[in-house]
């Protein structure tokens, strides 16, 4: 455990992943505005950073960094949803498609791999499309339809791994014990796809923000629900990017934002797969150590270092 | 120096003195071969034994430069003939050696061959890499000559890896291996996959192109009485240092160390009287806290009070035929009657001998 | 060529469950929004109008459930995907099949480059671990988080806006030029697509790069490279031996990332009001033209499901494993 602490990957991730967390959290509540309202009905250009904005304004006079940390709590919190709920799915369906097999197995496989090459982003444009103009879905309900598109990658890896561990003795013996099939899933063979879990959570999270910012931007969520990507949505079709004088500050931060979040995450995973992959950390001999043994700096395959002392090779 | 330098030094193929090799560096550093010496003549065929952790796999890859990070050679020489420091050697000076002098056969034919590419390619690839004047025509012919070679006929040269054989697949590699006619081949453990039936008709092909190309054979193998049938010497390794180097006979006939005692005391003969079996006891020693002293006194029956603190040398016996790494043997101890066998004359293994471990060696033996 | 046609069937299955979802998502939404757009427009359409998308949305009609569901099959085998509401009296079928090249020909051509620069970047390293390749990859990975459009609307200000260097928008200039097949418009056309281009490549190349490095560090592992360099093979063919192993789970995950990479091309070309599905799609969503909307999403399913298949085929073709008789 200590050992996975001291990645310089899981370090990073950890501290990125926390700040947005703590973000999300007190977000709402430290916003110096409210988003919506405008400052001021006269300006119509976006001003940039002052002291009283300090990320600027937007056309119409709304504090941007108010609408970044609203918008904050209803990304990170849709996402966060979102995973969790397409990771119980993936478990779920996962790890009882591996145990049980048979004809479940196959349904629940063929269930997966339709879910996996349908292109989920167009799907969730038309139900959205055809959902959210109606009703204003709240956060859980957007996360929860998010997760129906996000489930099946994760089920489909707990599959092959609870495939390769029903075939281990201790299960065997389980079994023969008389040990019931719930719990020999829950007690024996979940614990040990935790790390699996992990990373599968943290990849359908990055997923989950990806998808939730663009399904903002392409205001299929109703424009009145702020998150990021609502703030991108109302940037572009401001041309903001395209204005002589860039209004960097509108779009940077929403996108940086998105883009910090999700490289929190997937260190966060990197550094998971590391730990579990020991091939995937830098072998032993490598960087100071190895050059100051007198060695090449990486080690090249058929060509075993020989240190260059006195007895050596001479 | 070796007092074997003695019987003409342009037959020596491989030169190895005090080679040490590490695991990582540093601190942490596994010491996995300590102190280790190796001749390799023309023609010879020296069998590598020792436990899975003795050293043996990694003594061959190092002295080939072919050892896996974290390995590190951190002392001693290595020579292939009298001029090519294969330490000191660069990229193209090996790959010039490579396959075209010494050629390695590994344990699990399966991973050793790739499995996207047909076997005919993989033949292709050798021939171009060291033969650049060869055709496509003559390459194929060759190819195919090498399958015939063993016993494979031609016309699977386009098949897949999987759609070999475990024995056609070490088949493959055995003749990939004498490709280029190499004056050394090294195998790692060939048949150990393999079952008994298959082994033993590998090993007698293996043995019948080496009478017949005449090239030196370097062999690793955990199975003692393996060796003592086809090899001409043995070194056994324990704990990563050399024990013992004797020629075959010598060392079955009369061990000088209790280690190779103990080995040999291990297998069952199929003729003669029945013995009480004796296993070794304890266990290979971790290599990161090996014993203080001799690294095999915590499991030797002979250990006296030196044996604890200081490890021994490899010392020479019997005008330097035949080396031991044992205190019993440096002339001041006496030594048990175990290990002070006479040597008889004549081969290890003959048909038909009370003791003898197999009634059909391999090798041509009479 | 067993495999092929189980993955064929598993095409043609997935397919079927597509249409049937999009049969059934107007029909179980809360407050039946069709009739809420037909409301809306009861007062400006023509009564044809009105009459298609009432059958089509299964208003007011005296057929059931399952007839409607046949109705609906019946007329996508004829190709007939519905009418506009936004652009009527122009068909879907006709609106998507305009756009449709412009999206293929750039997510086609991006993808292509995107595969095969972070491959051959994930090669290279692996095989030069430790060297400063490694300190691509967090820059890599945040280019992947970020979202396609914001990549976009960082390219157009970066290179458009400041720099001048390529256009902002559009898929060639309307106000001058008139399609065809002359080498201004073409290479208008090209100068257009560099920048969309660009983004999808940026945006998708790290998954490629990343999984690469990954494969290649376990498949250097393997005996057959260590007995390759042992062969004293070049290094050129060492490096093939191990690529051509680890290239396969980047292959077979190809089918997984193209569903990705389409819906990022979307929404780039939004930012670019790229003449393709994508900024179609936006003004469907833009202007409640549900069945344009779902006329696009049956498309760019088909399109993905067809990605799918010949990625198959590459696999196959790779894998002789694959070939014998299962």
């Amino acid at each position: 455990m200590a050992k996975l602490l001291r990645s310089p990957k899981i370090i990073i991730g950890l501290c990125l992943s926390g700040l947005f967390g703590i973000l999300a959290i007190i977000g709402p509540l430290v916003a110096p505005y409210n988003p919506n309202t405008s400052v001021s009905t006269i300006n119509g250009t976006p001003m940039p950073p002052s002291a009283a904005h300090w990320l600027g304004t937007t056309q119409v006079q709304q504090d941007v960094l108010s609408q970044l940390l609203v918008g904050g709590r209803s990304t990170i919190l849709v996402s966060l949803i979102a995973g969790a709920a397409a990771t119980v799915l993936a478990v779920v369906f996962g790890v009882a498609a591996g145990y049980f097999g048979g004809w479940a197995d196959d349904l629940l496989s063929m269930l997966a791999n339709i879910f996996l090459v349908l292109p989920a982003l167009p799907l969730l444009i038309v139900i959205f499309g055809f959902l959210g103009k109606a009703t204003n879905p709240n956060d859980i309900v957007i996360g929860v339809i998010i997760s129906i598109t996000g489930w099946a990658f994760g089920a489909r890896q707990l599959r092959a791994q609870t495939l390769s561990m029903r075939s281990r003795d201790f299960i065997d013996s389980a079994r023969i014990v008389g040990e019931k099939s719930w719990r020999i899933m829950t007690h024996e063979i979940l614990p040990n796809l935790v790390p699996v879990v992990a990373t599968s959570f943290l990849f359908t999270v990055i997923y989950a923000v990806g998808t939730y910012t663009a399904l903002s931007f392409l205001s299929v969520i109703s424009l009145s629900h702020w998150s990021w990507g609502t703030m991108l949505y109302w940037a572009q079709s401001a041309q903001a990017a395209q204005q002589a004088r860039l209004e960097w500050w509108w779009f940077l931060p929403p996108g940086m934002a998105v883009g910090l979040f999700g490289t929190g995450l997937a260190l966060l995973n990197f550094g998971i797969d590391e730990y579990v992959n020991p091939r995937l950390r830098a072998a032993g001999v490598t960087g100071r150590r190895a050059r100051r043994a007198g060695l090449p700096r990486r080690p090249q395959l058929g060509l075993t270092p020989v240190l260059s002392g006195r007895r050596a090779g001479s | 120096m070796s007092a074997q330098a003695v019987m003409g030094a342009d037959d020596i193929l491989i030169d190895v003195t005090g080679l040490c090799v590490d695991y990582g560096l540093g601190d942490g550093a596994v010491h996995a071969v300590v102190d280790a010496e190796l001749t390799l003549r023309r023609g010879e065929v020296l069998g590598l034994a020792g436990e899975s952790g003795s050293g043996k796999s990694t003594l061959a890859y190092a002295i080939t430069r072919l050892l896996r990070p974290p390995g590190v050679i951190t002392a001693g020489q290595a020579r292939f003939g009298s001029s090519v420091n294969l330490l000191t050697a660069g990229q193209r000076q090996l790959r010039g050696l490579r396959w075209n002098e010494i050629a390695v056969v590994l344990q699990s034919s399966m991973n050793a061959l790739n499995p996207v590419l047909s076997i005919g390619t993989q033949f292709s690839d050798v021939l171009r890499a060291h033969r650049p004047e060869m055709t496509r025509a003559t390459r194929r012919a060759k190819s195919g000559e090498l399958l015939e070679m063993v016993g494979i006929p031609a016309d699977r040269l386009g098949n897949f890896p999987h759609e070999l054989s475990g024995g056609m697949r070490q088949r493959v590699m055995i003749a990939t291996a004498l490709a280029l006619d190499p004056s050394v081949v090294i195998l790692d453990e060939p048949t150990t996959a393999l079952d008994v039936v298959t082994q033993r008709e590998i090993l007698e092909e293996l043995m019948a192109l080496r009478d017949r190309l005449g090239f030196a054979v370097l062999f690793i193998s955990h199975d003692l009485s393996l060796l003592v049938e086809i090899a001409d010497s043995i070194a056994v390794m324990y704990a990563g240092r050399l024990v013992e180097r004797a020629g075959a006979n010598a060392i079955f006939r009369a061990p000088r160390h209790p280690y190779s005692l103990g080995l040999l005391s291990s297998f069952p003969s199929l003729h003669g009287p029945r013995r009480v079996m004796e296993g070794i006891p304890g266990s290979p020693p971790d290599l990161r806290n090996a014993p203080a002293g001799c690294s095999f006194h915590p499991r030797c029956g002979f250990a006296f009070d030196r044996c604890r603190h200081d490890p021994p040398p490899l010392l020479d016996l019997d005008a330097g035929t035949r080396a031991v790494s044992c205190w019993l043997q440096d002339g001041t101890a006496m030594v048990p009657a175990e290990l002070a066998r006479a040597v008889p004359a004549g081969p290890a293994v003959a048909a038909g001998q009370p003791g003898s471990a197999d009634p059909a060696p391999i090798g041509g033996q009479p | 060529m067993r495999m092929i046609l189980r993955r064929i069937a598993f095409y043609v299955v997935t397919a079927i469950v597509a249409i049937t979802v999009n049969f059934f998502i107007p029909r179980l939404m809360p407050g039946n929004p069709a009739l809420a757009v037909l409301g809306r427009i009861q007062a400006t359409e023509s009564k044809q109008a009105i009459a298609a998308l009432e059958v089509q949305y299964g208003v007011q009609t005296k057929t059931g459930l399952w007839g409607q569901y046949i109705q609906y099959w019946d007329h996508l085998l004829h190709g007939n995907l519905g009418t506009s509401l936004n652009f009527y009296p122009a068909s879907v079928g006709g609106l998507i099949r305009a756009a449709l090249p412009w999206t293929i020909g750039l997510v086609g051509v991006a993808t292509v480059i995107s595969f095969v620069l972070g491959t051959l970047l994930g090669v290279a390293a692996a095989w030069r671990r430790g060297s400063w390749l490694d300190g691509l990859l967090p820059a890599m990975t945040f280019f992947q988080a970020a979202p396609y459009f914001f990549v976009a609307i960082l390219a157009v200000a970066l290179f458009a806006t400041k720099l001048g260097w390529f256009p902002p928008n559009s898929g060639y200039d309307t106000t001058t030029l008139n399609p065809g097949l002359d080498w201004a418009f073409i290479s208008n056309v090209l100068d257009h697509a560099v920048l969309p281009a660009v983004t999808i490549v940026l945006a998708s190349m790290a998954g490629w790069t990343i999984g690469m490095r990954n494969m290649m560090i376990t498949t250097m592992d393997e005996d057959y490279v260590l007995l390759a360099e042992a062969k004293g093979l070049p290094t050129r063919r060492v490096v093939s031996y191990a690529a051509r192993n680890a290239l396969l789970p980047s292959v077979a995950g190809f089918s997984l990332a193209v569903g990705f990479i389409v819906s990022g091309a979307l929404l780039t070309e939004i930012v670019f009001s790229y003449p393709g599905i994508g900024y179609l799609l936006f003004t469907a969503i833009g202007s409640n033209d549900y069945p344009l909307l779902q006329g696009i999403f049956l498309i760019i399913t088909f399109a993905v499901l067809l990605a799918n298949l010949a990625a198959d085929f590459v696999y196959a073709f790779l894998d002789p494993r694959t070939r014998q008789e299962a």
